[in-house]
């Protein structure tokens, strides 16, 4: 047998038995949560399964981030149902203002390399940068695993993303995975493992290898998995009590395919509308007018990103037709960007800032655009209405990118500010 | 034991656009964050890409895409609105894996296949018994994949939640 990949060393490791690809593997799940938009199924589908216990109280949250504070009765039901399951279970709730569920889980600690973690959420692969088989699944099988502590997994096949070089100047993680999905396409790694490697991951911040992680889903994948390096172990340390268990690749490891990149003449890259793969390097789109800029998300929400921003933003004005949102992922990021200042620039540059969460992001509130307005985004997503508008147009860019855009009005070029 | 349906005829609904079909185009943001019951759901879903479709689809009919369908969101609310319509089997090229997953899960049954040759309104039986679509309109026949052995037992069980009562746990073997 030859070796494995890391995919299939964490689901082995997490069942009764040595996996290989093409395998069901009925896997220990360390980690399991849901959101305010996907709670409610998981709520109800538990209770469904008769009369029944979490399987361990302590492994299971749910996370109110996706329209808090809420906008609507009918969403505050939601909230209020999730609140009093969490009573009557004993389980835990990161409520309203807490922040973005992908960042919070890695951020206080409840995921650590060698974990299997599963979310009720498609960017769950996010934690894949820190070593961690996570993967988003629907409300009815987070259901299943509150109840059992268990699900099934079938092992997929693994893509190997080598991505070399040296990242020019405004040039960042963002637009480094922007590129890769418009290359592979939305469907290029569906149903498979991707695992990224190369000089370019090892530079990186850790939490610049979570915007990466983040849209592995993008391009169809199950999972977006990193080695846990020094750096890694050592951000695991500051934030987690938690024993990690890295987990390498062998190296007689399979792999369905191996896709290298070299990056070191990649322009900022923008996905256009409708589609994430639908990419564009910035010569080829600047100059394009918007109405409103969004910085902020599990994408790029993070103290990184906002930093970047800043440094852009510090001492202008954004364009006066132009609405600058920025919503920090948690309250840990909202409260040091708050303490270096950097909220201070955004509100005096005429930007908003918005309780940390998802925002704008899923269309429910906060920067709704109108009929024919066009946002550019720091988002993972630009779907036709996934604002909450349809007859609206997303742009998909680095937060240097959307903040360089918001202070000329049109799609423009970080480089020029830095 | 399986008590699954094996053979459905129904009317083929296509969308106008073929391929990635997300979940937030099945059934948008806007709509499954204040809304929980299905029935009310089914009459939104498709809004956003081809707002006549809700009330086009009738009992029994099924979907038939391209490549990818279901990609995006985790939403359990895009295969639960599209059952809830009365969609009995979506058919595309290939499907996203989460949006897989959960559509077994919740005892919605998908085809893979090539749908090139499918247009609107045709009339389909498929056989889950020969891995095939009769093509009742054109009178042609085409090979469907087989569905994989676990998600041919959620559906046989009525979905996941039911299999796990039936059984106390996974039982995917014999």
């Amino acid at each position: 047998m030859g070796g494995q990949t890391i995919a299939e060393k964490i689901l082995s490791n997490h069942s009764s038995k040595k996996v290989k690809v093409g395998d069901i593997a009925i896997c220990r799940v360390d980690f399991y949560f849901g959101q305010d938009g996907t709670s409610g199924i998981i709520i109800d589908n538990f209770r469904k399964l008769g009369n029944i216990k979490p399987s361990d109280k302590t492994k299971f949250y749910m996370v109110i981030d996706h329209s808090g504070p809420s906008p609507s009765v009918g969403v505050s039901t939601i909230h209020k149902k999730m609140r009093a399951f969490a009573d009557e279970y004993g389980v835990g709730i990161y409520d309203v203002g807490v922040g973005v569920c992908h960042q919070i889980i890695p951020e206080l600690g409840h995921v650590v390399p060698g974990d299997l973690v599963i979310g009720a959420d498609s960017h769950t692969c996010t934690y894949g940068a820190i070593n961690v088989f996570s993967t988003g699944v629907g409300s009815t099988d987070l259901a299943i695993t509150l109840a059992s502590g268990k699900n099934w997994f079938k092992v997929p096949q693994t893509v190997k993303i080598m991505i070399n070089g040296k990242l020019p100047k405004g040039v960042y993680s963002k637009d480094v995975i922007l590129h890769i999905i418009g290359k592979l396409g939305a469907n290029g790694c569906t149903y498979k493992s991707a695992e990224f490697y190369g000089d370019v991951i090892e530079k990186l911040s850790v939490e610049s290898r979570f915007t990466i992680s983040n849209m592995a889903v993008e391009m169809g994948a199950k999972c977006g998995l990193m080695q846990a390096d020094k750096k890694a172990l050592d951000w695991i340390k500051k934030h987690s009590k938690k024993q990690p268990r890295p987990v390498f690749a062998d190296k007689g490891a399979v792999y369905e395919a191996v896709k290298e990149f070299d990056v070191s003449r990649l322009s900022p890259q923008v996905a256009k509308p409708h589609t994430v793969d639908n990419v564009s390097a910035i010569e080829e789109v600047k100059g394009k007018h918007i109405d409103q800029a969004y910085i902020g998300t599990c994408t790029n929400g993070r103290l990184e990103d906002l930093e970047t921003a800043a440094k852009i933003l510090k001492g202008k004005k954004i364009h006066p037709d132009v609405k600058l949102i920025v919503a920090p992922a948690s309250r840990i990021v909202y409260l040091d960007a708050l303490k270096k200042g950097m909220l201070d620039i955004f509100i005096k540059a005429g930007g908003v800032v918005l309780s940390p969460g998802c925002g704008p992001c899923v269309g429910t509130h906060g920067g709704v655009p109108a009929d024919g307005e066009i946002c550019i985004s720091t988002a993972n997503r630009n779907f036709k209405g996934r604002m909450g508008n349809p007859n609206a147009f997303i742009y998909l860019a680095s937060p240097a990118t959307c903040a360089a855009s918001a202070i000329e009005g049109k799609i423009a070029d970080p480089r020029r500010y830095l | 034991m399986t008590t699954a349906i094996t053979r459905m005829k129904g009317c083929a609904r296509r969308l106008k656009q073929n391929d990635n079909i997300n979940t937030d185009y099945v059934i948008s943001g806007r709509y499954k964050f204040s809304i929980e019951d299905p029935k009310e759901l089914a009459k939104h879903i498709f809004e956003d890409i081809d707002p006549t479709f809700a009330a086009k689809v009738k009992e029994g009919d099924f979907i038939v895409s391209g490549e990818n369908f279901g990609c995006g969101s985790s939403r359990e609310q895009a295969p639960v609105s599209i059952k809830a319509a009365g969609i009995k089997a979506v058919i595309a090229k290939s499907f996203a894996r989460i949006f897989y997953r959960n559509a077994f899960n919740i005892g919605l049954c998908l085809i893979e296949c090539d749908t090139d040759q499918i247009d609107e309104g045709d009339h389909l039986e498929i056989s889950l018994e020969n891995n095939r679509i009769k093509n009742i309109t054109k009178n042609s026949l085409t090979p469907i994949k087989p569905i994989p052995p676990v998600m041919k037992k959620l559906l046989a069980d009525g979905g996941v939640i039911e299999h796990f009562k039936k059984y106390g746990g996974f039982k995917f073997d014999a």
